[in-house]
This record gives structure tokens, sequence and C-alpha cells, in this order.
């Protein structure tokens, strides 16, 4: 009995290696990858690691690795794995390098969508977009007879509800840690109230009335969420939802196939995507869009550059995808759209769409100035008006150092 | 000692601190004073990123670093600036102007005076706690039966030997809205408990994990103190009748009051450089120390700028105020020095 066990058990393991090892051809040129350090990259990277000869470093801080690594002669790194938040220092310091050709030789199953272009040269592959859109519990919107909210009003409206029904600890859960990610929340509401972050000579531009409004917007949420809310990142939001704590939130998209992972969450299935609520009629769904995918350094000979492209490409095949259909939402072919997508695509479809987050130098330094000011604002030390005072004169001071504004 | 010898003997660790003290210390002065930037040309360029089925392209005016076309380097250009970053640091201006218009409040929403409030409460409040939980430890064990010392030695010396990092996320994780020991309090008193959601709850975990982490260094050094004490004098001290407390006040902590000092020394030279609690704690939002505003201006953003020059003016500002803190006790023990080398 134990032996026949044994070798069940060894053959499956067989047939597994067999099926993992699939790659189409042998790799012979020794090749590393830095990229973040998600389920999706993990899944592209294991692919890629098949063909042999390949190392990936799966790394958070990758952001702050990855500019000078790859400034680097010979760069550290021949692929790079990035967003398009994270592209604009490679971009700006020329570290990686125009695709067309390889595209031409190995790109044979790219959709056009996925290349990214500056000045029409492909500088970028995007594999997968990502994006804040809004997660609900179906099960308490049901019970509560709540329709699903398409604009911040209609969320507060249903906060107001479920707060009052007592069902979960706080109705609405927010990633508003300060610094990054409370500042983003700022990125989403602000160009969906119509404004604009800079004016035509880069000073900055959000102490308007659009910028009011999106303070506005994010004051309002407090009531009903975590009193620790500013220390509040995507996993901790994503935590308490999988613990049955809150009821809805703004959440990333790349976070919703947790919701539904048996050996964490206690809400399986219970949990829906729907569009980015919209923060004015006819205006665009608060959040921005994000694709990730991979970049080839400048500093690395021809034919590492050949093999590397050659190596994500089929680590970026519609072999990989089928076997982790539910880790993003890809855009490579084979990908077939699950429940957990229909919000992320139906944000990306809507009319007028989310805009893409800028990857532009100004843009970092405004997303540094957001995440420092702002928590003085949601903790009531300073009002609306000085906060936004505040941001401009702390993104002036920032873009002078950093040589965008004279 | 031959000055040969001892010219041999030291130099290892002069050539050391001259290579990772005092040469990075020039650096970072000298870079205080000067801002680098890339020499930054306005083109057009058009940009195409996915949506879910298309693309959408944005022709915009971009501002980005010029690129040199024989070397691949960001042409970038240095220039003295003067005080101009201690000036953006300090923020000067608007502190006159909240003096000036009798809102003193308003200068803590600076986040250099913010840190500078944070940092030195801290330092100052944790200092007497240091030193009197350490001896009073130190007491606890030397009047322990012989039996208990070293098992109590061995659990009293634990919280120092914990990373700081790690101690200050363990406490963290326990004081979270969710965390063990959040959750057994508000079984326990039947109110919600939010330990991170406002400022002074934030700081008074802060004091006590600063406290709990760094008095068994205290105590180590006053329970080796406490075994020089003269027992003759105690003794003495005894038949005098002198009360319990009378002997501590005249004869122990008179004889400790070097050891004091020299911990007193330590303790606010590690303590004014303080961030892993803020780091730990994520008290970003409410409490900021100098240190950590340093590490703030350092890290890169997504597109990759950082504010070196700013970082520079904090950190020397940062080493300005640790001198000053330092010259009391310094005195004092130069002093002593004078007076008792004869």
């Amino acid at each position: 009995m134990y032996l026949k066990k044994l070798a069940l058990a060894g053959a499956v393991s067989l047939m597994g290696t067999s099926a993992f090892a699939a790659c189409s051809y042998e790799n012979t040129v020794p090749l590393k990858s830095l990229s973040a350090g998600f389920e999706a990259w993990k899944a592209v990277t294991d692919a890629m690691a098949e063909c042999g000869n390949f190392k990936a470093e799966l790394d958070q801080e990758f952001r702050t690795k990855q500019p000078a690594a790859f400034e680097a002669n010979p760069s550290l790194y021949h692929i790079g794995g990035v967003s398009n938040g994270t592209v604009t220092p490679l971009l700006n310091a020329g570290t990686i390098r125009p695709l067309d050709d390889l595209v031409a030789k190995y790109g044979q199953n790219l959709s056009p969508n996925q290349l990214i272009k500056v000045d029409g040269k492909t500088m970028a592959i995007a594999m997968m977009v990502n994006t804040q859109h809004l997660m609900y519990r179906e099960d308490i919107f049901n019970d509560l007879g709540l329709e699903v909210p398409t604009t911040w009003d209609e969320v507060f409206a249903a906060a107001e509800t479920i707060k009052e029904a007592g069902v979960v600890d706080h109705a609405i859960g927010a990633t508003m840690k300060s610094g990054w990610n409370l500042a983003q929340e700022f990125v989403n509401m602000y160009p969906a109230f119509g404004g604009a972050f800079f004016n035509a000579d880069n000073s900055a531009a959000v102490n308007s009335e659009a910028g009011m409004k999106a303070l506005e917007t994010l004051a309002k949420t407090l009531p009903y969420a975590d009193p620790e809310v500013l220390v509040s990142d995507s996993t901790y939001v994503q935590q308490q939802f999988q613990q049955g704590k809150i009821a809805m939130s703004n959440l990333w998209a790349s976070r919703g196939a947790a919701m539904d992972d048996e050996a964490e969450s206690t809400v399986v299935g219970k949990v829906k995507m729907a569009a980015a609520p919209l923060a004015m009629e006819g205006g665009a769904p608060a959040t921005t869009l994000w694709w990730d995918g991979i970049v080839i350094a400048s500093n690395i000979t021809d034919e590492e550059a050949d093999a590397a492209f050659r190596l994500a490409m089929e680590g970026l095949d519609e072999e990989m995808v089928k076997a982790n259909n539910g880790a993003a939402i890809w855009l490579v072919k084979g990908y077939e759209p699950g429940p957990l997508a229909a919000g992320a695509i139906a944000t990306a479809t809507a009319s007028p769409a989310a805009p893409p987050y800028p990857s532009t130098t100004q843009m970092g330094l405004m997303h540094t100035a957001l995440g420092n000011e702002l928590p003085a604002f949601l903790t009531g030390e300073r009002d609306a008006a000085a906060t936004l005072v505040a941001i401009e004169e702390s993104y002036a001071t920032a873009a002078k150092e950093a040589g965008v504004l004279k | 000692m031959k000055f040969k010898t001892f010219f041999w003997f030291v130099a290892p660790s002069v050539f050391m601190m001259l290579l990772f003290i005092a040469a990075p210390l020039v650096s970072v002065f000298i870079q205080s004073f000067q801002v680098t930037q890339p020499v930054m040309q306005q083109i057009e360029v058009e940009t195409c990123t996915p949506g879910f089925l298309t693309q959408t392209c944005t022709t915009e005016m971009k501002t980005v670093p010029t690129i040199d076309e024989e070397t691949g380097k960001t042409i970038t250009t240095t220039s003295w600036v003067g005080f101009q970053s201690y000036a953006n640091v300090l923020q000067m201006d608007k502190v006159w102007e909240a003096i000036s218009s009798g809102a003193v409040g308003d200068i803590l929403q600076i986040d250099f005076w913010k840190a500078l409030r944070f940092t030195l409460m801290f330092t100052l409040l944790t200092l007497p706690l240091v030193i009197g939980v350490g001896l009073m430890i130190a007491l606890a064990v030397n009047n322990a039966a012989k039996a208990f010392k070293g098992p109590i030695i061995f659990v009293s010396l634990l919280p120092f030997i914990i990373t700081p990092v790690i101690g200050s996320l363990s406490i963290y994780w326990l004081f979270v809205g969710d965390g063990i020991l959040t959750a057994t309090l508000e079984r326990w008193t039947g109110q919600d408990i939010a330990m991170f959601a406002q400022a002074w709850t934030i700081e008074l975990l802060m004091y006590f994990y600063r406290v709990w982490h760094v008095a068994p260094f205290a105590f180590v050094i006053f329970y080796a103190g406490l075994q020089t004490v003269n027992m003759d004098t105690l003794e003495s001290a005894i038949i005098d009748g002198a009360s319990r407390f009378e002997r501590l006040r005249y004869v122990i902590v008179p004889h400790l009051m070097p050891l004091i000092i020299f911990i007193a020394l330590i303790h606010l030279m590690d303590c004014y450089r303080t961030f892993e609690e803020i780091v730990g704690f994520r008290s970003q939002a409410h409490v900021i120390s100098l240190q950590w505003l340093t590490y703030d201006f350092m890290v890169p953003d997504d597109a990759g700028n950082r504010a070196i020059s700013r970082a520079s003016a904090s950190a020397m500002l940062t080493m300005i105020g640790i001198v000053v803190l330092l010259i009391l006790p310094l005195r004092r023990t130069w002093r002593d020095h004078k007076g008792g080398a004869h």
C-alpha cells in the first residue's frame, strides 16, 4: 500500500515536471531579470525559467534598485519588470532599448495593444493592466437591498446604510497609508473632478476647485473607514476584506484573486467587482489605469538583448496565461476574463475612460508632495485650502531642486 | 607605551574612521551647499498606453533630462547654492510668519519643526525613564537570591538583543487594529481601541517601546557598577542609621554618577537618531523624526527623483542637534576628568 502510494506520488511529480518544463527551445545565454514580486510576475518569470539559464529577482523594492542597476555598464539585469509609474526613470536615462526589430523577429503573438510606444518607438511590452476599482460584498448589498454604487455620492449613501445596519466593522476600506498610497487616492480623485495637475510651465495647479472637491471626498470617507486608515496599505485592506471586516473598497484589481483564496479568505465568492465609482456625473471613473510589462536594458550586447526578448516572449505566451488565468487581467492572447476581471474591464472601457497614470518626472515629485502634505488634512491639523497651498509649495521646492521648474 | 607602538595600534581604527565617518561627513557637508540637476529640455512626445482592448495615444509636451549623445549619460550641472537647501528644510519665513501672526502652533505643520519637536521630546523624556528603570532592575537583581540572578539577568537582557526594526514591528503588530493585544483589550473593556489612529497614543507606544528596548543596556552597566560599591562605606552608613533610600541617594548614586553620565551620552546620541519607531509603527501621518525626514528626502520617487541637497542639509542639522545636546554632559565629564586627573 505504502509502496503503491509512493510510486503514485513519484509518477505525479514526474508528470508535474514534464508539464512545467515546456519551453519550446533551450536558452543558452545567461539572463537575469528584476521585477516586482506579485503573483503575475511570479507566473511570468517561472515560465521564463523553464527555458534554462535564467535567474529572476522578484523584489517589491525594485523601483529603488532598477534605475541604478540599469545604468551600470554592462547592466546588472537584462530584463526589467516595470509599470507606467516606474518606467519613467529608465526612459529618462535612456537605459532601456527600443524593441521594434525584436518585436518583428519574435513578437508574432503580440497584439498591437501590448506595444508601449514612445514617439513611435516600442519601448516596453505590456502584459497586464491594473486599476483600482470598486470591490463590494454582494451578500451584504443584497441583504440590505442596495444597488451597486456608480458614483462616490452613492458610495457614501450605501456606506451610511451599511453603517446603520452594523453588519461589518467598517463600511469602507481605504488604502490611505500616508505617503504613496494616500497620494494615489488623491491622484485617482482629482482628475475625475476635471482637475489638471500642472500648468504649461510645470508649476503645480492643484489649488483649484477640483482640488477642494477631491479633498472633500477623501475626508467624507473617514467616518465610514477604520480609524487607523492612515496606516493601512493595500495588503491591510485586502486582509480586512478577507476577514469580513469591510463591505467595500476602491482596491487594486491585482488584489481580486486573493478574495477567493480559500486558504486565507472567509468571504470566498462573496466579493464582486464593479467599475470604479465616478466622482461627478458624466466624468471619468475616479481611478487611474496602470500597465505592467517588460523592458530590455540598453547596456547589454545585441545577442543578449535578442536572447532576453525571445525568453520574455516565451514567458508571455498563451500557455502561461492559460495556467494562470486568474492571476491578473492579462493583455496576452488566450486570456479569458472571469468574473474577477469584470470591474477592471468596465473601468478601462468606460466613456470617458479613466486616465492612465502619467509617467513624467513632475508626477513623481507631485506624488511625494501629496503623500507628505495630505495626512495633516486628514488628521484635522490643517484645512483644505491650506493643504492645497502646502502641496503646491512643497512641489515647487522639490521641482526647483530637481530642475524641472525655474 | 612608545609612540610607534601606539601609532600602529590605533592606525587601523583611525583609518577606518577617516574612511567611513570623516570622508562621508565632508562629502555630505559639501553636498548640502550644492544642487546637482539634470539639464532639462521640453520635447513633444507621443505616448501610447494600453486600455483593455485598444490603446490611448496622447501627444504632450514633456520635460525630460538631456542625454549626452557620446557617453549615453544624463547631462547634469552642479551649482553652489549657499544656504538655500538649509532654508528649504528650515522654512524660516513660515516660522516668522507663524510667530508674527500669533499662531505659534502652525510652526509644527512644517516638517522639520514637527520632527524636531518629537525628536527632542522623545530623547529627553525617555532619558530619565531609561536611567531610572535600568537602575531599578539593577538594584532588584543585585538584591535577588543567588539562584535567581542568572535567569533574571538573561530575561531582562532579551529586549536589548532584538533588532530595533523587528522590535518595533512586533509592537505594531500587537497593537494594530486587529492585533492580539488590541483584540484582547477590546474584548475585556468592550470598547473599540485604535492605538494608531491619533498621535498621542502612537507616541506613548514609542516611549514605551524605546524604554523597554534600551533599559537593559542601562541595567547591565549599572549592575556592573553596583559590584564596585565600597562595602565599608555602605556598612558605616547603615551604622549611622541611614535608611535604604538615603543609602541609595548619598552612597550608591554618587558612586554610579560617571556611569549615569556615560549612559546619558550614549542614549542622547542614539535617541536623537530615532528612525525604527517611525518606520515600524508607520506613524508618518502623525509623528515623524529628524532621521526619518532625511530618509524621506533620500528615497527616490517613481520617477527617480531624490532630494539629495535637502537630505544633506537635514543630515547636517541633525548632527548639529546632537552636538548641542551633548555639550552639557560632555562639559561635566571634561570637568570631572580635569579635576580627577591631578
